[in-house]
C-alpha cells in the first residue's frame, strides 16, 4: 500500500532540534513506550478497551462475502457481525442500498434535521510531534494563543453571524493552554452560544468536571488510529503519544459529568476498515455502560497541511467514506454523525441527505482570523491553520443550502442542566 | 408466650431442638427464623426460645 | 453433547428450560423434570406443615439446581428474609426474587426488586430477579448484581404468551447478563418464539402444570425451546422489505 511522506524539515530548526527530530523519526528505541501512562495521567477501571480491541484484532474485512452483506441489509437489527460485513470490501457494490437503508434510519431518529456548528481555534501551540498534523511542534508555522479579549472578540463575530453552537479547540499543549485558560474560555463562550463543546488534549476526570462546570458539555477526542502499533509510528513525542490514556478520554469525560462525547479515527492513517470498526465499537460499548450519554462520530480524512501539500487520505476515497458513514448509521441509528469542512461541498450536500446530522460552517482552522474571514478585515498576526479546509461556505450559505435541499437546519437543540 | 408459625405457645422458655423433635420436624428439611434472624442449624441444640419470640419454621414446597 | 451452554452464578447449564414445580403433584415432578431435561427447578418457601410426611426435595433428582423463589414477599425486606431462609434450607445460593405488591394482577414491583437484588447480591446470592420488562430497571438490576434478568411475557399464570415481546427484545439487545423469559408463556410455540429472539432460557410452570398430560407437555416445551435456540444460532433468514426504491439514487454525488 502507498504511504504518505510526512517528514518535513524546517530551515528554522537549530542543529540540536533537527538531530532530535531525525532520531525520533528513524530510531524507534529513542521513543518512549506509548502504552505507558505518564505521571499525572489518571487510570480508570474499564473493560471497554479490551472489548473494542479484541473485535478489531479479530476482524478480517476480506472474509466477508456478498451473502453476509445481503443478510446485514435485510435484517431489522444490525449485529456487530452485520456491521463488520457492511464495512468490508464485499459491501462496495451495495453502496446505494446501504444509503437507502441508512437514510431510513436517519429519518426515523432525526427527522430531516441537520445541525450547524462552527469550530473556534483559540491556540495552536502544541507539545507533540504528530507527523501528519500542521500544529506539530516541529512544523514551522505562526503560533498564536488568543487572550481573553481576543477570544471574546472572535466569539462576538461568530455569534453575530447567527451561529449558536461552538466547538472550541486548542493545540495540545498543557503548558501554553492550561485547563484554567480553557475553562475561562468556556465561561466566555456561554455568554455568546447556547451549546459549548471542546476538542482539546485529554485530561483527567476531575478536570473534565471543572470544564463542565465552566459551561462545556461535549468533549471530542479523536483517537487518530486504533492500531496502537501504527499510532506509535505517527505520534513520536509528547503526551499524545500515550495511546491508552487517549482511548479512555471519553469515559473520563462522562465520569466528569459531560453530557456528550465525540469519537473518530483519522481516516487514511491506517487500515480504515479496522479503524472505522473500532471507532463505532468504542461508542457502542460505552453507550451500553453510560446509556444516558449522547454520542457522536466524526469521519475526518487526512488533509494537506502547511509545508506539506502532498498529504492525502490514500485509499479512503469518497465512496469508501460514504460506505463507512452508511455503515455507522445502520449499526447505530441513534448516533450523531458530523461531517466537517475537510470534505467538499458536493460531498457534504449529498451525505446530509443520507446519514450525516451535523456540519460545520463558517470554518477557520487558524487562530484569531474570523474578522478577516467573515468581514474581510485584514489581520496582522493570525496563527496558522491546522489543515486546509475543502468547504469554505459561510454560515448563511450553509443554512440556505441545507434549507434548499428540503432539510431543516437546526442551530441548537440543547439544555444545560 | 412464644409465637411459632403463627401459633401462640404458652411457655416462657423452650429449647428449640426439643420442640422440633417433639413436633416431628425433620431438621434437615427446615429453616428456622427467630425474630427475623436465621437460626443456623448448628445452633439448634443451644437455642432457647423465650417469651415474646416470634419463630418461623419453613421448608420448600412446589412453586414457580 | 451440545456445547451451547450458558452460565449462571459460575455454573454451566446445557438445558435452557427452567421448570416451575407449583400447582402439580409431587409424584409428577420427577417425570416432568426428566421429560423437560431441566437442570434448574424453582421452589417456594412456606411454613412447614408437620402433617406432611413427604418433602418435595425427595422428588427432585440430585443433579438439578434448585432455584428458590421469594413468592409471598410484598417488599424488599420480606424478599430478603425469605431468601435467607431458603439458603438456610441448604440447597445453594440461587434465588429468584419475586416481589408482588399487587394481588390482582400479581405484577412484580420493579423498585423493591432492585433493592432486594442489591442486598442479596452483596450477601453472595446468585440473584435472578423477576421483573416487568423495563430497560432502565434491567440496567439497575445488573448494576445491583443480578446474575440474570427475568422479564415477564404476560401476567403470571395467564398463559397469554409474549405480550411484552418488543420490550423483551430490547432487554435481549441491550443487557449483558442472560435474559430468561418468565411468566405467561402458554404454549411451546411461544417459548420457541422467545428463544428465536435470543432469550437465554425460558421459565415455565403453569403452562405445564395445567396441561392434560404434564410430563408430555414438559417434553413438548423442551423440544420447542431447543428448536428456538437452534434457529437463533442459525441466524434467522431475511425478511424482504418493500418500499426501498433505487429509482432516485442517493449516491450519485460521489466522485473519485
Amino acid at each position: 500500500m502507498a504511504e504518505n511522506q510526512f517528514f518535513v524539515d524546517s530551515g528554522k530548526l537549530n542543529e540540536k532540534a533537527l538531530a532530535n527530530k531525525h532520531r525520533l523519526e528513524q530510531d524507534p528505541s529513542y521513543r518512549t513506550n506509548h502504552m505507558e501512562y505518564m505521571e499525572g495521567m489518571e487510570r480508570i477501571e474499564s473493560d471497554i478497551m479490551d472489548k473494542v480491541m479484541s473485535h478489531m484484532n479479530d476482524y478480517d474485512p476480506d472474509s466477508y462475502t456478498a451473502v453476509d452483506v445481503r443478510r446485514a441489509l435485510s435484517s431489522n437489527r444490525c449485529s456487530i457481525d452485520d456491521f463488520k460485513a457492511l464495512l468490508s470490501p464485499a459491501a462496495a457494490p451495495f453502496l446505494e442500498e446501504m444509503a437507502q437503508k441508512a437514510k431510513m434510519a436517519t429519518s426515523r431518529h432525526f427527522g430531516n434535521t441537520v445541525y450547524i456548528f462552527t469550530p473556534l481555534y483559540i491556540a495552536n501551540y502544541c507539545e507533540n510531534y504528530c507527523i501528519y498534523c500542521g500544529f506539530n511542534c516541529y512544523n514551522d508555522i505562526n503560533r498564536k494563543k488568543l487572550n481573553y479579549e481576543e477570544i471574546e472578540r472572535e466569539m462576538k463575530i461568530i455569534s453575530d453571524s447567527g451561529i449558536e453552537e461552538i466547538l472550541m479547540l486548542t493545540g495540545e499543549s498543557r503548558g501554553a493552554s492550561p485547563v484554567e485558560y480553557i475553562g475561562e474560555a468556556c465561561k466566555l463562550a456561554t455568554k455568546y452560544f447556547r451549546n459549548v463543546g471542546l476538542e482539546i488534549y485529554p485530561v483527567n476526570s476531575d478536570e473534565y468536571r471543572y470544564l463542565h462546570e465552566c459551561g462545556a458539555d461535549y468533549i471530542t477526542v479523536f483517537q487518530e488510529t486504533y492500531d496502537s502499533d501504527k499510532y506509535e509510528t505517527l505520534h513520536l513525542m509528547g503526551h499524545k503519544r500515550v495511546w491508552p490514556y487517549r482511548f479512555e478520554a471519553q469515559e473520563r469525560a462522562l465520569m466528569g459529568g459531560m453530557r456528550g462525547v465525540g469519537f473518530s479515527a483519522l481516516l487514511g492513517l491506517s487500515n480504515f476498515r479496522k479503524d472505522a470498526l473500532a471507532s463505532a465499537l468504542h461508542v457502542f460499548f460505552l453507550q451500553r455502560k453510560y446509556p444516558h450519554a449522547e454520542f457522536s462520530l466524526s469521519c475526518p480524512r487526512l488533509r494537506p497541511i502547511i509545508n506539506n501539500d502532498k498529504i492525502n487520505p490514500l485509499d479512503v476515497h469518497e465512496k469508501e467514506l460514504c460506505q463507512i458513514i452508511c455503515a455507522y448509521r445502520i449499526f447505530m441509528p441513534f448516533v450523531g454523525i458530523t461531517v466537517s469542512s475537510r470534505e467538499e461541498k458536493h460531498f457534504r450536500d449529498g451525505i446530509i441527505k443520507i446519514a450525516a446530522t451535523k456540519v460545520s460552517a463558517g470554518v477557520s482552522t487558524g487562530i484569531g482570523d474570523h474578522d478577516e474571514k467573515y468581514n474581510g478585515e485584514q489581520e496582522v498576526d493570525a496563527g496558522d491553520e491546522q489543515f486546509e479546509i475543502a468547504d469554505a461556505r459561510s454560515f448563511d450559505e450553509m443554512y440556505n443550502d441545507i434549507a434548499g435541499e428540503g432539510l431543516q437546519p437546526v442551530l441548537n437543540d440543547y439544555v444545560y442542566v | 408466650m412464644i409465637k411459632i408459625n403463627g401459633t401462640q405457645i404458652d411457655a416462657t422458655e423452650l429449647p428449640l431442638l426439643a420442640y422440633l423433635e417433639e413436633n416431628g420436624y425433620n431438621p434437615k428439611r427446615i429453616a428456622v427464623e427467630c425474630n427475623e434472624m436465621i437460626v443456623p442449624k448448628s445452633q439448634y441444640a443451644n437455642c432457647i426460645l423465650h417469651s415474646g419470640d416470634v419463630v418461623e419454621i419453613v421448608s420448600f414446597v412446589g412453586g414457580g | 453433547m451440545n456445547n451451547d451452554t450458558f452460565m449462571l452464578g459460575g455454573k454451566e447449564f446445557h438445558s435452557r428450560f427452567i421448570l416451575g414445580s407449583g400447582k402439580y403433584s409431587l409424584e409428577l415432578i420427577k417425570a416432568a423434570v426428566e421429560n423437560a431435561g431441566a437442570e434448574i427447578i424453582t421452589l417456594a418457601v412456606r411454613r412447614t406443615n408437620t402433617k406432611d410426611t413427604e418433602n418435595i426435595l425427595d422428588y427432585i433428582p440430585d443433579n438439578v439446581t434448585l432455584l428458590p423463589n421469594t413468592s409471598g414477599a410484598r417488599d424488599a425486606k420480606e424478599a430478603v428474609r425469605i431468601a435467607r431462609m431458603a439458603r438456610e434450607l441448604g440447597c445453594g445460593d440461587f434465588v429468584k426474587i419475586e416481589i408482588m405488591k399487587d394481588s390482582k394482577y400479581l405484577l412484580p414491583d420493579n423498585y423493591e426488586t432492585i433493592k432486594a437484588t442489591k442486598i442479596l447480591a452483596d450477601e453472595g446470592f446468585v440473584v435472578l430477579p423477576y421483573m416487568y420488562p423495563d430497560l432502565n430497571v434491567a440496567r439497575e438490576l445488573v448494576k445491583a448484581g443480578a446474575a440474570a434478568v427475568m422479564p415477564l411475557a404476560s401476567p403470571i399464570g395467564s398463559n397469554k404468551g409474549l405480550a411484552t415481546k418488543e420490550f423483551i427484545q430490547i432487554l435481549i439487545d441491550e443487557i449483558d447478563v442472560p435474559i430468561i423469559v418468565d411468566a405467561g408463556i402458554g404454549k411451546p410455540s411461544e417459548a420457541c418464539a422467545a428463544m428465536e429472539m435470543g432469550a437465554a432460557a425460558i421459565m415455565s410452570n403453569t403452562a405445564i402444570a395445567t396441561a392434560r398430560d404434564i410430563p408430555a407437555m414438559a417434553g413438548a416445551f423442551k423440544s420447542a425451546i431447543e428448536a428456538g435456540r437452534a434457529a437463533y444460532l442459525a441466524g434467522l433468514g431475511r425478511v424482504l422489505e418493500r418500499g426501498a426504491s433505487a429509482s432516485d439514487p442517493l449516491t450519485g454525488f460521489l466522485r473519485d
